[in-house]
């Protein structure tokens, strides 16, 4: 089970750069999700990292080994194309014994591994037919069980549920993390889905525009997005931006919403007076007990399954997103007021669009005291 | 189409049987005259009431012409062999060079692709006569006039091209990630190529070689000026019923019913395939 480490990686396509300066590692076994929105050259890389496009610049390098000059059979990848790729010539058990007939394996054991592996994913009842034949969610886990036929140690996963619908997506985003942890192959697994991306990698690397701009767990990218792109696209309802200018006096730092004071943690001390975003997670607000809160008007409530949404104007016309538990109890109409849970709050500077991390020695945090 | 009206349906089916009779007829026609002596054919005005006859057939077959002023000796069947080694060696030929060629061309972009491809195109347009003088002569000097291998060798002009742009329309249709995936999967470019491309490309392929057969059989140019008389194809052959004693009516349309046969069943046969064919490489699905 090979690391795969990816250094410096540029592609061009005429005189677009696709892919800028891109540099990541996959731990051995580990699961990378490359998460970003479409254009981003998620696809590219992964053509790179399999042999089908070639970058201009850069090193992939395999369990150590480098892979430039080595023609994609001899890459020793499974992977799984966002739009299948099946091949519709052939039957679904052939298209899944097409890695193990290229080993040259004995008849019966290719017989076996192709039962093996369509067990395990749910299509061993229709082995016999041809890709058109085959429903959405049947093809997307043939092509699934093509890539992981031959237990190869790394595996390239395309957005493979993009294709299929909302039903068969949640059950495999259940199913998914155990089946790659039992293949035990190093994955790297592409999606635009932000909840997939938290629910399948051990990391995540948010690519953007051809260059990586944030790579860490998904504790990191959710809860200190390195800037405000990333922070809007992570997370559901999105996250409420406000601009506000940072205060400072003798109790900390804090910026005012609707007249309000909403403490900030004290290392942000160097951001007073610049201009700035104010990012507000939905859930990290709630509705106050008490009268002290920032004061708004709810506009509309939208109840989902599992929370409930409600959307709310201050004083000054900002709307503001807020999520709450379902069945939690709380005002649904009419003026109120709302409390922000201060620790949750992010910063980000308006000019460069990038988080203001608080500096860790200085200052008194407020929010903590 | 359910919910056609009578009228509609009538209308369809009257034009339908007036363009079906235009182009069947002259077919219809030479079929009535390969049965017929050239006395009756030349009657005035022309009658359908006639004693059919096999005489033509026969006289081809066996070779021997005979009028009514002398006997002279043909050598159609000749011809008809010739047309066939001339278009099935001159298809195989194009489809070994055409096909990996159209390959190439639809997969890889190199600098001058295009133009390569255009100019093998251009040869379609271009008159052949055009091509023909020069030709002749250096083939005269090269020593491949009349021979087999030089009249493949300038089909070729008809063929290669045809099957390469119909071919490369095919390849460009089947989307890279079938071979990239099969090649991530461990086969090698050759064997991508074998068990991927051509396959799915084994229509449009069977297609463009059909074409180019039919093509290959209909030339009349390049035989006529290239070969002498022991190795031209049926369309040079026919020549043959031009004779100082007359021309043999019936013997030419005899000819023709041959001629056009093995095509015409081909075609037939094939028409299907040849149809979903050619829509399926225009149309980008």
């Amino acid at each position: 089970m090979p690391e795969l480490r990816i250094e410096n990686l540029t592609k061009r396509f005429k005189s677009e750069t696709v892919l800028d300066d891109v540099g990541f590692t996959v731990e051995e076994g580990r699961t990378l999700v490359l998460f970003g929105p479409s254009g981003s050259g998620k696809t590219v890389l992964l053509r790179c990292i399999a042999g089908a496009e070639e970058p201009e610049d850069g090193h992939i390098l395999i369990g150590g080994h480098e892979m430039r000059e080595v023609p994609p059979e001899h890459r020793g990848i499974g992977m799984a194309f966002q739009n299948f790729a099946l091949f519709p010539h052939m039957t679904a058990f052939d298209n899944i014994a097409s890695p193990l007939a290229a080993r040259k394996l004995p008849r019966d054991r290719i017989r076996e591994d192709v039962e093996r592996v369509a067990k395990l994913l749910k299509i061993d009842h229709v082995l016999s037919h041809a890709p058109r034949a085959l429903s959405n969610g049947q093809k997307q886990r043939t092509a699934l069980a093509r890539a992981l036929a031959a237990a190869p140690s790394l595996l390239l996963l395309d957005d493979p549920l993009r294709n299929v619908d909302a039903k068969l997506r949640f059950e495999m985003r259940l199913e998914l993390p155990r089946l790659l942890a039992d293949q035990g192959a190093t994955v790297i697994y592409v999606t635009q889905d932000y909840k997939e991306a938290m629910a399948l990698g051990d990391r995540i690397a948010v690519l953007s525009a051809g260059q990586i701009t944030q790579a860490g767990t998904p504790e990191d990218i959710y809860r200190r997005p390195a800037s405000i792109e990333i922070a809007r696209l992570f997370g559901d309802p999105t996250i409420n931006l406000l601009d506000v200018v940072p205060e400072k006096d003798g109790g900390g730092v804090f910026v005012r919403l609707s007249g309000q004071r909403v403490p900030l943690d004290g290392g942000l001390e160097a951001a007073v007076g610049k201009d700035c975003v104010l990012g507000l997670r939905p859930e990290s607000l709630r509705f106050a007990e008490s009268q002290d809160g920032i004061p708004v008007t709810i506009e509309a409530e939208t109840p989902f399954n599992e929370k409930t949404v409600t959307l709310v104007v201050t004083e000054r016309g900002r709307e503001i997103l807020i999520s709450r538990p379902a069945g939690t109890e709380a005002p649904s109409e009419g003026k109120t007021s709302i409390e922000v849970e201060s620790s949750e709050a992010l910063l980000f500077d308006r000019a460069t669009q990038s988080r203001i991390v608080p500096d860790q020695g200085g200052g008194t945090s407020e929010a903590a005291a | 189409m359910d919910h056609m009206s009578l009228t509609e349906k009538w209308l369809r089916g009257i034009a339908l049987t007036l363009v079906v009779l235009f182009f069947m007829f002259p077919i219809f026609w030479i079929v009535l005259m390969s049965l017929q002596t050239n006395e009756t054919i030349l009657r005035s005005p022309p009658s359908m009431v006639f004693e059919p006859t096999l005489k033509n057939y026969v006289a081809i077959i066996t070779g021997k012409l005979d009028s009514h002023v002398a006997s002279m000796d043909i050598a159609f069947m000749r011809n008809l062999w010739n047309s066939i080694l001339l278009s099935v060696c001159s298809v195989a030929v194009a489809l070994l060079l055409g096909v990996p060629a159209a390959y190439a061309f639809a997969r890889h972009k190199f600098r001058g692709s295009e133009d390569i491809a255009f100019t093998l195109l251009s040869f379609r347009f271009a008159p052949p006569l055009l091509v023909l003088l020069p030709l002749t002569i250096y083939f005269q000097d090269i020593g491949l006039a009349n021979t087999y291998f030089g009249l493949i060798w300038v089909y070729q002009l008809i063929c290669l091209p045809l099957i390469l742009w119909i071919v490369r329309g095919y390849f460009e249709d089947i989307s890279p990630d079938l071979e990239n995936a099969y090649r991530i999967a461990g086969h090698s470019w050759l064997s991508t190529f074998r068990r991927i491309a051509l396959p799915l490309a084994g229509p449009g392929i069977a297609a463009a070689g059909l074409l180019a057969f039919i093509f290959a059989w209909n030339n009349f140019i390049f035989a006529l000026v290239l070969a002498s008389a022991d190795k031209q194809p049926v369309t040079v052959g026919a020549l043959a019923f031009v004779t100082a004693s007359g021309i043999q009516y019936g013997q030419i349309a005899a000819a023709v019913v041959l001629s056009i046969a093995p095509t015409l069943a081909l075609a037939l046969y094939a028409q299907r395939y040849l149809v979903e064919g050619l829509s399926l490489g225009a149309v980008k699905g």
